[in-house]
């Protein structure tokens, strides 16, 4: 009897050391919701709209992990996360994946003991200036103001910008984008500088955005990815595939509007019938089911159609490929086979 | 002999009173008072001027602008289409995202009418606290509200209200009994009775119960918007008062042990920015829960404003303990009268009165710090602004509009306060002056 009560004891003690050490995974399948971490709000990547559901370019992200893992792209729990909350609301488990507009630097991904899974935005520093002004290069401003927040890695890259050039500059300090806005529309600077997407989104914003050009050089690298939690590789695994899923997608000309097609029946690319399950086993690799390629870009459509929705040259934003673009069309989008 | 006589003899001599005459022009009406008060003195006439220039300034461009203001486009585009150049607010965002200034941006929208009903009933409950002449049978309704609302902000099973309920009652019942013995054991006693009554009546609950309640269940952190500084201002105001009397009181105890404690606290918190609290309620304590188990963050944010703002309460009634003179104290120990009764009926009622300022400002205070919020990512009105709204692709760009509806929210409720607490202070008034 004794024996009975040490050995079920035994066992429970065993099943939930087994339940503690599964892999997040099982938890998201367990839960049945996945716990994404975004922004509290940044125009084209997330933003709740008027009934309050969650839309963006990092958000898209979310929903394919969540189509992918379980089948239902609105089975994700968005927690909005801050610039000071987010790696800890990670670290901690409150969030099982971070997409909010994160870059991806040595020490984030070393020593916060983070995993960049790859990257969905590159972005950089760039410069905004009036049409007025007449410049048509960052390297004509010589002699200009500009705003720059103060504190940033943005107020380094330009001074290392402008010295490396040989040209001079007088910063007006700032506190914050918004001030920024002001600051430039008043003219108290020439010129304003911090990531482009983040001119772009406040070009938009302007009453007259025709009247301000970005100007084509890019001073600095922000790769903008999401990220896991180091050490459950698993995981990582799946959310680094879903992306990759939806870029090879865009590569092979697999849309929203044609997947159905493409996954009724083995069409006569085998990558294309690898990534959509109709040839292979790559699903079930990764722990899940054969079709979950197919629900990830079913979600909001694959890489290309992401973007154009969310941030691209036909919403507000406006924002050109660039970098961004196919590596088949001069950008740095790439994934790895699906073999 | 008629009146005509005596006129004509002394000449100079009225029998009747002349009909009054109106004061010179600069004696009377608009211009002795602009004389008086807006022109008394060459400076204060240039300074006159110029504050009549600024004030015209400022509305010359305020008023177009509000005046003109666009209350039904759907985005800030359409806003500037409608207005074609000309000035004028786009205020379309307010009518537009009404709803999630009010409840956040999550909490459910057929649900909406609950959290209006507990703001509804809230006036009645605190009515016959605020004010004292109505009939104190209405304080029953006002032990009741916390339970009421509690229910229907947050919904799901009703036992969860009732058991609080139960338990608090089967405290005050065991307090009642034992508070003969001492009070010390009263307290202890009825502390014991209630977590026993909730941790008891909390397994007989059945799992699941929330799923098919009456009222959906709405988690905490589905609440936002303007609805959460009200929750979190109203709780916290009630909750620190009570507590910051207990601390100003256990702070001039005799008791080594509980002044102790009571000092540690108090210095403490008054020594820590509310923020680095607030930080510590939202990232710190998820590292020490194990993940999974971690307190509704709402609470952990209530806890650590009520301590917050108990601390600085517990400095201003000490101030009003302090400003009463010793006399009091003797004349309630001559009376026979115990420490409790002492407090109860001499002390505390005229130190409370001298406090009531200072009270109001912390209870002004605290209602603004809860914006705060905002930066450990919680959608209180300022939160929403700051986050979803001014992020959302249709409203990028408006910023005066958004704030200024906040501003003003605020300083409506603030003004109330403070208005209410002017009549307070004229209502306690017993002193001739």
């Amino acid at each position: 009897m004794k024996k009975t009560v040490f050995f079920g004891a035994l066992a429970v003690a065993g099943l939930s050391a087994a339940a503690a050490a599964a892999g997040t995974l099982d938890d998201v399948k367990a839960r049945g919701t996945l716990n994404c971490g975004v922004t509290t709000g940044l125009v084209g990547f997330a933003a709740p709209d008027a009934n309050g559901v969650w839309e963006g370019f990092d958000v898209g992200v979310c929903r394919a992990v969540a189509a992918a893992v379980l089948g239902d792209a609105t089975a994700v729990e968005f927690i909005p996360t801050t610039g000071k909350t987010r790696f800890t609301a990670l670290a901690s488990g409150e969030i099982d994946m971070l997409a909010r507009n994160t870059t991806w630097t040595f020490s984030r991904d070393v020593d916060l003991k983070f995993e960049f899974v790859g990257i969905n935005y590159y972005d950089g520093q760039g410069f905004l200036a009036p049409k007025a002004l007449g410049v048509t290069s960052a390297k004509d401003l010589d002699g200009a103001t500009v705003c720059v927040q103060t504190g940033t890695t943005t107020e380094l890259n330009l001074a290392d910008f402008f010295r490396s050039n040989n040209i001079s500059y007088e910063p007006v300090p700032i506190e914050t984008n918004a001030e920024g806005q002001q600051q430039y529309l008043a003219g108290a600077c020439d010129t304003y500088t911090t990531d482009a997407s983040g001119l772009a989104a406040t070009r938009a914003t302007f009453e007259n955005p025709g009247d301000h050009v970005l100007l084509p050089e890019i001073i600095s690298k922000e790769p903008l990815g999401p990220l896991v939690r180091h050490g459950d590789n698993d995981w990582g695994d799946v959310v680094r595939w879903t992306l990759n899923a939806l870029i090879t997608a865009e590569e092979l000309g697999v849309t929203s509007a044609n997947i159905e097609e493409l996954a009724a029946a083995p069409t006569n690319n085998p990558e294309i019938n690898r990534l959509l399950g109709t040839a292979g086993e790559l699903g079930g690799m990764l722990g899940l089911e054969p079709n979950w390629a197919m629900m990830a870009i079913k979600a909001g459509g694959n890489y290309g159609e992401l973007f154009e929705k969310n941030i691209g040259e036909n919403t507000p934003i406006g924002l050109a490929r660039g970098l961004n673009a196919m590596w088949t069309e001069g950008g740095l989008i790439y994934s790895p086979p699906f073999r | 002999m008629g009146e005509n006589t005596v006129t004509h003899s002394a000449a100079f001599v009225r029998t009747e009173t002349l009909p009054q005459l109106e004061p010179p022009a600069t004696q009377r009406g608009i211009v002795k008072w602009m004389h008086e008060n807006l022109f008394s003195t060459i400076p204060n006439g240039i300074l006159t001027l110029l504050a009549i220039w600024v004030i015209y300034m400022v509305l010359s461009a305020a008023l177009p602008w509000i005046l003109g203001g666009v209350w039904t486009t759907s985005s800030l585009a359409e806003c500037r289409e409608v207005l074609d150049g000309a000035t004028g607010a786009c205020f379309s965002v307010l009518t537009e995202r009404w709803n999630q200034l009010m409840f956040g941006f999550v909490y459910p929208a057929d649900q909406y009418w609950r959290p209006t009903l507990a703001f509804v009933l809230l006036f009645v409950a605190a009515a016959p606290v605020m004010f004292f002449d109505l009939p104190r049978k209405l304080l029953i309704f006002t032990a009741l509200y916390p339970f009421v609302a509690f229910y229907l902000i947050w919904g799901g099973t009703i036992f969860v209200p009732i058991l609080a309920l139960v338990g608090v009652v089967g405290g005050i019942m065991v307090y009642r009994k034992l508070v003969q013995g001492s009070f010390a054991m009263g307290f202890f006693g009825g502390l014991v009775a209630a977590v026993l009554i909730w941790a008891i009546g909390g397994m007989l609950i059945p799992e699941g119960a929330s799923e098919n309640a009456a009222l959906q269940a709405v988690p905490s952190r589905d609440l936002g918007g303007f609805m959460l500084n009200m929750m979190l201002g109203v709780v916290c105001v009630s909750l620190s008062i009570p507590l910051g009397i207990a601390l100003a009181l256990g702070r001039q105890s005799s008791m080594p042990l509980i002044k102790w404690i009571c000092v540690i606290f108090i210095e403490f918190i008054r020594g820590v920015p509310l923020i680095t609290l607030l930080f510590v309620a939202s990232v710190m304590l998820a590292y020490l829960f194990p993940p999974g188990t971690t307190t509704d963050l709402f609470l952990r944010v209530v806890i650590m404003i009520t301590m917050f703002s108990a601390a600085y309460i517990a400095e201003v009634i000490r101030g009003g303990l302090a400003a009463l003179p010793k006399g009091q104290y003797e004349a309630a120990d001559s009376l026979g009268l115990d420490y409790a009764q002492a407090m109860r009926l001499i002390i505390l009622p005229q130190a409370l009165k001298i406090s009531i300022p200072g009270i109001v400002n912390i209870a002004v205070g605290l209602f603004k710090d809860t914006t705060l919020v905002s930066v450990i990512s919680m959608f209180d009105v300022v939160g929403m602004i700051r986050g979803p709204l001014s992020a959302a692709t249709e409203w990028n760009g408006i910023y005066w509009e958004l704030y200024g509806f906040a501003a003003l929210l605020f300083f409506v409720v603030c003004y109330g306060i403070s208005q209410y607490s002017q009549w307070l202070e004229r209502r306690l008034a017993t002193d001739h002056r």
